[in-house]
């Protein structure tokens, strides 16, 4: 197949890019949302064993 | 409650991931066989290169947790293979895409390449179902990585096994002769390489951090439990 034109490469060329950082950004957002409810629970049982 | 050495890290990965897209869309040249389309093949090759490797190391881990007894391998072993299988499915996304505007496909299956990184993603799959019907803890984790050590076996033969192919649809990048990429290309794409393996590790240490810190709650929730 000859190279695509400009135009039409860049979409998939920015398809691909996107997949990749959508694809970490979830991941992070998910484990880091996990490590702050994990931070917020362990705080709610130091203040539950100070009282 | 983040790990030792994170943050530094993963700057480390943004300032490297940065430089290598950077150099991807303002200095590597263009292919004179596929044009702008091969600027793929940074983001693509590279995160397959480190999802591979990341099955490999999972089994290297699961082989010192059954050398030690030392559960705290095999949750390293199960994080490894987790992100691995993360990026590999977006090695089959962006490969997808690649295959479509290349070679106006979205899937070629007589392609060996395609077909056995296909292969070497299900197997894996099959990881988390084996894991995860295993209650008790020790077993669970004594069988995790009787199979992270077969499966990371068989990625490097299948890695041989389709080099000895005969079909060359798919590029080769590495090669015993040095591979067709020009200088430029080549820093490139070890700078992305670099890239992909330093998030590899900072996301294993933070999914790492998350795992420790929720066996940290269940064990302080048991003490409170007790005591109460």
């Amino acid at each position: 197949m000859p190279a695509l034109p400009l135009d039409e490469a860049g979409k998939y060329v920015a398809g691909a890019y996107v997949v990749f950082v959508a694809l970490i950004l979830v991941y992070v957002a998910i484990i880091g949302a996990k490590i702050a409810r994990i931070g917020r629970e362990i705080g709610e049982l130091a203040a539950e064993d100070d009282e | 409650m983040h790990s030792k050495g994170l943050v530094p890290l993963a700057w480390a990965s943004a300032v490297t991931l940065t430089v290598a897209f950077a150099l991807v869309f303002f200095y590597a040249p263009l292919d004179a066989d596929q044009g702008f389309v091969q600027k793929i093949f940074y983001v693509h090759v590279p995160m397959a290169i480190v999802a591979l490797g990341g099955f490999v190391a999972g089994g290297i881990m699961a082989i010192m947790h059954l050398r030690s007894g030392d559960r705290s391998w095999d949750m390293r072993s199960y994080v490894a293979i987790h992100l691995s299988i993360i990026l590999g499915f977006g090695v089959l996304a962006t490969g997808a895409i690649w295959a479509r505007a290349s070679w106006g496909h979205w899937w070629v299956w007589d392609e060996p390449v395609l077909v056995s990184f296909l292969v070497v993603v299900l197997l894996y799959c099959v990881y988390y179902p084996l894991r995860f019907s295993i209650e008790d803890p020790d077993r669970q984790a004594r069988y995790s990585s009787v199979f992270a050590i077969a499966a990371g076996a068989f990625v490097p033969l299948n890695f041989i096994a389709v080099r000895l192919a005969e079909a060359y649809t798919h590029p080769r990048v590495l090669s015993q002769t040095g591979g067709s990429l020009p200088g430029e290309m080549r820093l490139t794409f070890l700078v992305a390489l670099l890239g992909m393996t330093l998030l590899f590790v900072t996301l294993w240490k933070l999914e790492l951090t998350a795992k420790n810190a929720s066996m940290q709650l269940k064990k302080l929730r048991t003490r409170a439990r007790v005591a109460a």
